[in-house]
């Protein structure tokens, strides 16, 4: 068997979850070989040669793959990917986009947002918001993949595969790259973080956000929120945790002011150790948490940030 | 311009769905079924497509049992002119529903897809993506925004860390994140109208599309329990939990 990895990555930076998504690829087993497709990505491709395991990085070089538009790169994808028995890459938002494409363009069905290896065409994935784990098996002779990150333990990086380079170009001309609007931040990405400090409807408003930052600032941890913060408006929605927003497992979750709806569970369940703030003893946020305390949170959370 | 909006029926999103005994599948006997809420985004966007007077015509479609008829009715009792459904009784994978609506998309020749980024149910997030494949025609997915100038469309999407905007060639594939709209609600007159509107029902034999998967589901079990854990009296009683029992900080 033999495995492409398709290296996530955003201005010559590998993704961290990468090495996530070579972990997913070892527990299948085989060859294991990364492609990194952009636009002056040398240094990503120079990570991704060191990430255990991997035995080959293949880079595809060009403006014609700058910004990963869906039509180019699943041109380039389907015309190597068709020599592999398994195509993966991480669900993170370039993964999701381009993925089914090759999958079609190959004919064959995708097998969305992986949570564990069965075996190498059997495979665990969450259904109906995480209410539900199926195991899937399929038949088709590629398997074109996306993984769940927080899933898999990422693999060291300490390897050292070669790197060669790829002349395939070719543009679609279907699409263009307009602008980009990122939310700058020094605080670690949230889909990555050790720690994640959220705020929930019970913050109130984004003035009050204020002390969920600074308690995150204080832990050296991301910050995220609950469906209904975003929907109030309080922060943007780039920081949802949730189905229908990021998926985190961090080693420690602390939910301020979060009731605990079902969709905002699936997306904060399997961190290690989750601590729950909140006024109101009933909420079911309180049945997940490893330590719960009943308190007002405009209290609770500046007192906790004084006193680690 | 026609646009195509591709729906499905799906079971509300405001039920706790549980898996049968024999782990075959979720249980969805008498359970409440509504139009996937991404769906109604994308309907609701064709409509205003339509207001804008860029669209000219609103065609909704869906593939599934008879009963998916009252999705296609909620669609046009929203906006749209007309609708088809192709008509199954069988589970119907992503990548054979793309077959589909490709057929679909031949015959009609839209300029504009509209759909939802996923299902609520097989949370796949797969058939748009795989519909602009097979077809050929350029992407635009997760949009937050939709601009239509001309043969092209400026399309905001939702990235990681936040947004892209590109502009796509039409015809395309546009699939709808959440925050693209907030769907209106059917009115009773237009519930009443909806009634009359024409709905066309196919196989998918008629498409020449055989409905097989080569993907199968082995199994379906609920998601490992989280236990409870403790209450503490205090943040100092926190803390020294933090720091000494789970050693986090």
């Amino acid at each position: 068997m033999s495995i492409l990895v398709v290296a996530d990555h955003h201005d010559n930076e590998l993704a961290p979850v990468t090495a996530n998504v070579v972990a997913a690829a070892k527990a299948i087993g085989g060859d294991i070989q990364v492609l990194v497709a952009g636009e002056n990505c040398q240094a990503a491709a120079e990570a991704a040669s060191k990430l255990d395991g991997v035995s080959k990085v293949l880079v595809a070089d060009n403006a014609v793959y700058g910004h990963q538009l869906a039509e180019n790169v699943a041109a380039l994808l389907a015309e190597i990917g068709k020599d592999f028995s398994h195509l993966l890459t991480a669900a993170t938002g370039v993964g999701k986009n381009v993925f089914p494409r090759v999958a079609a363009l190959l004919d064959v069905n995708q097998i969305s947002e992986i949570i564990a290896v069965e075996s190498a065409d059997t495979f665990k994935r969450p259904i109906y918001a995480g209410n539900a784990i199926a195991t899937v098996q399929s038949e088709d002779a590629v398997k074109v993949i996306t993984v769940r990150g927080t899933s898999f333990d990422p693999v060291a990086d300490t390897g050292s595969a070669e790197i060669t380079a790829l002349d395939q170009a070719t543009d679609a001309g279907l699409s263009s790259f307009v602008g980009e609007e990122l939310v700058a931040s020094d605080r670690p990405e949230l889909t990555a973080a050790g720690i994640v400090v959220s705020g929930g409807r019970g913050v109130g408003s984004a003035e009050g956000f204020d002390i969920i930052y600074k308690l995150a600032d204080k832990l050296g941890g991301a910050v995220g929120a609950s469906r209904a913060a975003v929907d109030a408006g309080y922060v943007p929605n780039d920081m949802q945790v949730g189905q229908t927003g990021k998926i985190v497992a961090p080693q420690l979750y602390i939910a301020a002011g979060i009731s605990g709806a079902i969709q905002h569970l699936a997306g904060m369940k399997d961190s290690k150790v989750i601590v729950a703030i909140n006024k109101d003893e009933e909420a079911p946020i309180f049945q997940v948490a490893d330590y719960g305390l009943v308190a007002d949170l405009f209290e609770a959370v500046p007192e906790l940030e004084g006193k680690l | 311009m026609k646009v195509l909006v591709p729906v499905k029926r799906v079971v509300d999103y405001n039920v706790k769905v549980r898996v049968k005994a024999d782990q075959s599948d979720v249980d969805l006997a008498n359970v409440k079924m509504s139009m996937n809420p991404f769906c109604e985004i994308a309907v609701e966007e064709a409509v205003r497509l339509k207001e804008k007077g860029t669209a000219t015509e609103i065609i909704a479609v869906t593939i599934g049992s008879k009963t998916a008829q009252e999705q296609l009715r909620t669609a046009m009792a929203l906006g749209a002119d007309r609708s088809i459904l192709i008509e199954t009784d069988e589970a119907v994978d992503s990548l054979t529903a793309a077959k589909l609506f490709a057929k679909v998309v031949e015959e009609e020749q839209p300029q504009i897809v509209m759909m939802g980024k996923q299902s609520i149910d097989t949370d796949n997030n797969q058939t748009p993506q795989m519909l602009a494949g097979l077809t050929g025609m350029s992407q635009g997915m997760f949009a937050s925004k939709i601009e239509v100038e001309g043969d092209k469309a400026k399309v905001t999407r939702e990235i990681d860390g936040g947004l892209q905007t590109i502009e796509v060639k039409l015809p395309a594939v546009l699939s709808a994140d959440l925050r693209l709209n907030e769907p209106r609600y059917a009115k009773l007159p237009n519930i009443m109208k909806a009634k009359k509107k024409p709905l066309d029902t196919k196989t998918p034999a008629d498409y020449g599309v055989e409905v097989a998967s080569k993907l199968k589901t082995l199994k379906v079990e609920p998601p490992a329990e989280r236990s409870a854990g403790i209450k503490v009296g205090s943040v100092d009683e926190l803390v020294d939990k933090l720091k000494n029992e789970a050693k986090v900080v």
